[in-house]
């Protein structure tokens, strides 16, 4: 849904003006940065803290950075680690705990991965992250048990988000509905444009967005902007490395649960949960008791987990899930069938990660295009 | 110069259920060789209301926390009853709590059996093992309002006699519903029934068109329990069975306890048969 | 009192049999009683008869050398116990033992095999229900024998 605020446009020092500002108003400005050959949110002080120049390469198996012809400074895809590990860090102290005499006591913790504190400003986010978030906000704030922590980091959150100029190999957000410009979610959304002039189309998705708008200098966006802005959304629309066909995705992914493909795709998975760690939208966590050695005091850490690892579904003496085969299974059909039962949507947003970062290049987009090309007859039909 | 405009704004808080409470225990029993009931009493005076088939994560301090069924009765908020099987490092640590320590409570958590949904008709309960511990509840309070309801059928099969749990609410519990207990295999000493709790179905008298069937133990059995009650023309989505899957925090958060869509720790662990019954056939789901 | 045919037409292992074939069960049978602990048969004794419970319990016994007596199996009534009668050997398998007062049809195992050799069709009739009984038993001891009820299992 289009916003109806007025559209501005900034150049490069409203940019950096920008930045100034939320970090003024208390926030922990994070951005894209290069770190390790690798677009990851990083610390912003300056627009020169931004992947200038740099543009991705991104296909099944294959991640590297490459030097553009421009000075975008949001020329990449999809940076190698969501903001994900940002609003749920891999690590958390849920709470620390005491024995006394009476029993013992329990505080509630936090713990903020190494990028500062919250409240976080993050300028950057592309339109898939920004529904990544959205089903975060879902399944962890708005349950009937909501994680207090995540809540709490969301609820100041402000949000930048820049609109897709140049996807990946991986990238299928058009596919998924969720890119390349985000409509809603966010409290400022930019466009690059660098048509000559090096500005940014700027548009407020909130109060809060529109009060830190005003106070930045900018001059209204003009048709040429606009069309300039349009024509980039086109550009990426058209370019998207993969689709992948989703109707009916529910039914397809239940009714082939004995398919054959699962042993083919079973053959080449290394269940090292790779996909599952760069995924924006996956959540699945475990709990580590880390005690000491007195037994008087305990911390309770929520940790990352991954269906992929082979006690994710220990019971009894034994795993329910104990073959490779199995757990993909799992993974790819919560991921694209079951979520949409638990949570109304999709659990993939298109960001293509899991295919870049996965050591073998699997391709959900090609395992769904297999199975849906050759279903399995369902029970009771003929030979 | 503009007004000045709050981009923060305040953080509301929000209740945290990863918190346990402290609960006391207050009395043990050593139930067989590898199960022991605790009598938990809540620190803060407020108890533990919860419906039949409810479970809590229970923790020893320091140890770790699992998911356990509550096994007391309902119209006892102020005495929270856990019956709990030592099958590892955390089950160990609770068999062995002693009146005056302090464990950790969650809860009440899940879905339960749903027992008023039986009324003005035939209960038929069966259970294998340690699956008599949540249908406890269920019984207390069936019989609490005996008049509410018809023919009422505790089937239950245990490994041997040694294994059978609530040996004295089961003889209490014979005088006002039909209670048969089996045993994989006995002594001689065994004056009951040897064999399998399915074998007890058909011998059971109820209307099944007017019955619930709430059904608990090892996934195993309850397959066999839903075949042989199907037999007798129950419907599907008239069989509820206590589904159980690793949980790690039992509010839906971690993922762990998914049975396809459904997450056994807040769908659950109560399912309707007709909702699971494809689930349960597929090998590794 | 109720005759043996009666008694034989209201049991579930003969129902549906028509007059002239339970009359001629009953040529083959006679009523018997147990007294609490006294045996109907004993482990590798012919085979010679079987028995259809009409009321108590018997227990089916083995005796493992070292152990007290293992109950593997109970037979309430309407049910039957023993089929080793139409299986070569002809040998009990088991110890069968009245757990109470038993009352039960015995049918002579010699006479009906003779019978269901001169008419097939009976025999095919007897074999069909005993094959549901030994189904039902095959059943019951193979998911015992998973001991579901033990520790550690996988659910």
């Amino acid at each position: 849904m289009a916003d109806t605020r007025s559209a501005v446009t900034l150049d490069l020092r409203g940019l950096q003006d920008l930045v100034d500002l939320l970090d003024r108003e208390g926030f922990t400005v994070l951005g894209p940065t290069v770190r390790d050959g690798a677009v990851v949110p990083g610390r912003l002080t300056s627009t020169d803290d931004l992947p200038r120049g740099l543009g991705d390469q991104q296909e099944p198996g294959s991640y590297r950075l490459r030097q553009r012809d421009d000075d975008a400074l949001f020329g990449y895809a999809a940076d190698a680690v969501s903001w994900k590990s940002v609003l749920f860090p891999s690590r958390e102290l849920i709470w620390e705990g005491r024995r006394t005499e009476h029993g013992f006591d329990v505080d509630p913790g936090t713990n903020n991965q190494g990028l500062g504190d919250p409240p976080y400003a993050i300028i950057g986010i592309r339109s898939c992250d920004l529904h990544a978030v959205a089903i975060h906000d879902r399944i962890l704030r708005d349950r009937a048990y909501p994680d207090a922590r995540y809540a709490a980091r969301r609820q100041d959150a402000f949000f930048v988000t820049v609109s897709c100029s140049d996807p990946s190999g991986t990238c299928f957000c058009v596919s998924m509905g969720t890119g390349p410009r985000a409509e809603s979610g966010y409290d400022l959304a930019l466009t690059e444009l660098l048509d000559g002039r090096h500005t940014f189309l700027a548009r407020a998705g909130s109060d809060r967005g529109a009060a830190v708008l005003d106070r930045l200098s900018s001059r209204p966006a003009d048709d040429h902007d606009h069309r300039a802005a349009d024509e980039v959304t086109e550009y990426a629309t058209q370019h998207m490395g993969r689709t992948m066909d989703t109707h009916d995705i529910r039914t397809l992914l239940y009714d082939n649960v004995d398919h054959a493909r699962w042993d083919d795709v079973a053959s080449r998975c290394l269940s090292c949960g790779n996909c599952t760690m760069v995924c924006p939208t996956c959540f699945c966590t475990s709990v580590e008791d880390h005690t000491s050695l007195s037994g008087e005091e305990t911390e309770r850490w929520r940790i990352w987990d991954s269906c992929f690892s082979s006690d994710f579904s220990y019971l009894h003496g034994g795993n329910v899930r104990s073959s490779p085969k199995s757990r993909y299974r799992q993974w790819m059909t919560h991921k694209l069938s079951s979520w949409i039962d638990q949570f109304g949507t999709s659990g993939c947003v298109g960001c293509g990660r899991c295919l870049t970062w996965c050591p073998v290049g699997i391709d959900i987009t090609e395992e769904v295009a297999a199975i849906r090309a050759d279903p399995q007859q369902p029970p009771g039909a003929g030979a | 110069m503009p007004a000045e405009v709050s981009v923060a704004p305040v953080a509301a808080p929000i209740p945290d259920a990863w918190l346990p409470r402290p609960f006391r225990v207050v009395a043990t029993r050593r139930d067989t060789h590898d199960t022991a009931t605790l009598e938990l009493e809540a620190l803060d005076g407020d108890g533990l209301a919860f419906t039949p088939g409810q479970f809590t994560m229970l923790s020893a301090f320091g140890i770790g926390e699992v998911p356990i069924s509550i096994s007391g009765d309902p119209a006892r908020p102020d005495r929270l009853v856990h019956t709990i099987r030592d099958v590892g490092g955390v089950t160990q640590a609770l068999c062995a709590a002693q009146p005056g320590d302090v464990l950790g409570v969650r809860g009440p958590l899940g879905v339960g059996w749903g027992v008023p949904d039986a009324k003005g008709g035939d209960l038929v309960i069966v259970a294998g093992g340690i699956g008599l511990a949540p249908l406890r509840p269920a019984v207390l309070a069936v019989l609490a309002a005996r008049q509410d309801f018809g023919r009422v059928h505790v089937l239950y099969g245990a490994r041997t006699a040694d294994d059978v749990l609530f040996v004295d609410d089961l003889a209490a519990w014979a005088s006002a519903a039909d209670v048969q207990v089996t045993v994989d295999r006995a002594l001689r000493s065994w004056a009951g029934r040897v064999g399998l709790v399915t074998e007890l179905i058909p011998r059971a008298s109820f209307d099944p068109a007017r019955t619930l069937a709430l059904v608990c133990g090892p996934e195993v059995m309850m397959r066999y329990v839903a075949a042989a009650l199907i037999a007798r023309g129950l419907p599907p989505d008239r069989i509820r069975l206590s589904l159980e899957r690793n949980m790690r925090c039992g509010i839906g958060l971690c993922g762990h306890c998914q049975l396809r869509e459904y997450l056994i720790c807040v769908d659950g662990p109560v399912l309707p048969l007709d909702a699971v019954q494809p689930l349960l056939g597929v090998r590794e789901l | 009192m109720r005759s043996i045919q009666q008694l034989l037409m209201e049991h579930p292992f003969f129902a549906g049999l028509d007059d002239s074939t339970v009359s001629m069960l009953v040529g083959c049978s006679r009523n018997v009683h147990f007294r609490p602990g006294e045996y109907l048969f004993y482990e590798g004794e012919p085979a010679d008869r079987f028995f259809v419970v009409r009321r108590g319990r018997v227990a089916l016994d083995v005796h493992v050398l070292g152990q007290a007596e293992q109950i593997i199996d109970t037979l309430d009534e309407g049910e039957v116990v023993g089929w080793s009668w139409l299986v070569p050997p002809y040998r009990w398998f088991f110890d069968a033992r009245a757990m109470q007062d038993v009352s039960a049809v015995a049918v002579d195992a010699t006479c009906l095999r003779d019978k269901c050799d001169e008419d097939p069709a009976l025999g095919y009739l007897m074999m069909q229900r005993v094959a549901q009984v030994m189904y039902h038993r095959l059943q019951s001891a193979r998911v015992r024998l998973l001991d579901l009820y033990g520790a550690d299992r996988a659910g």
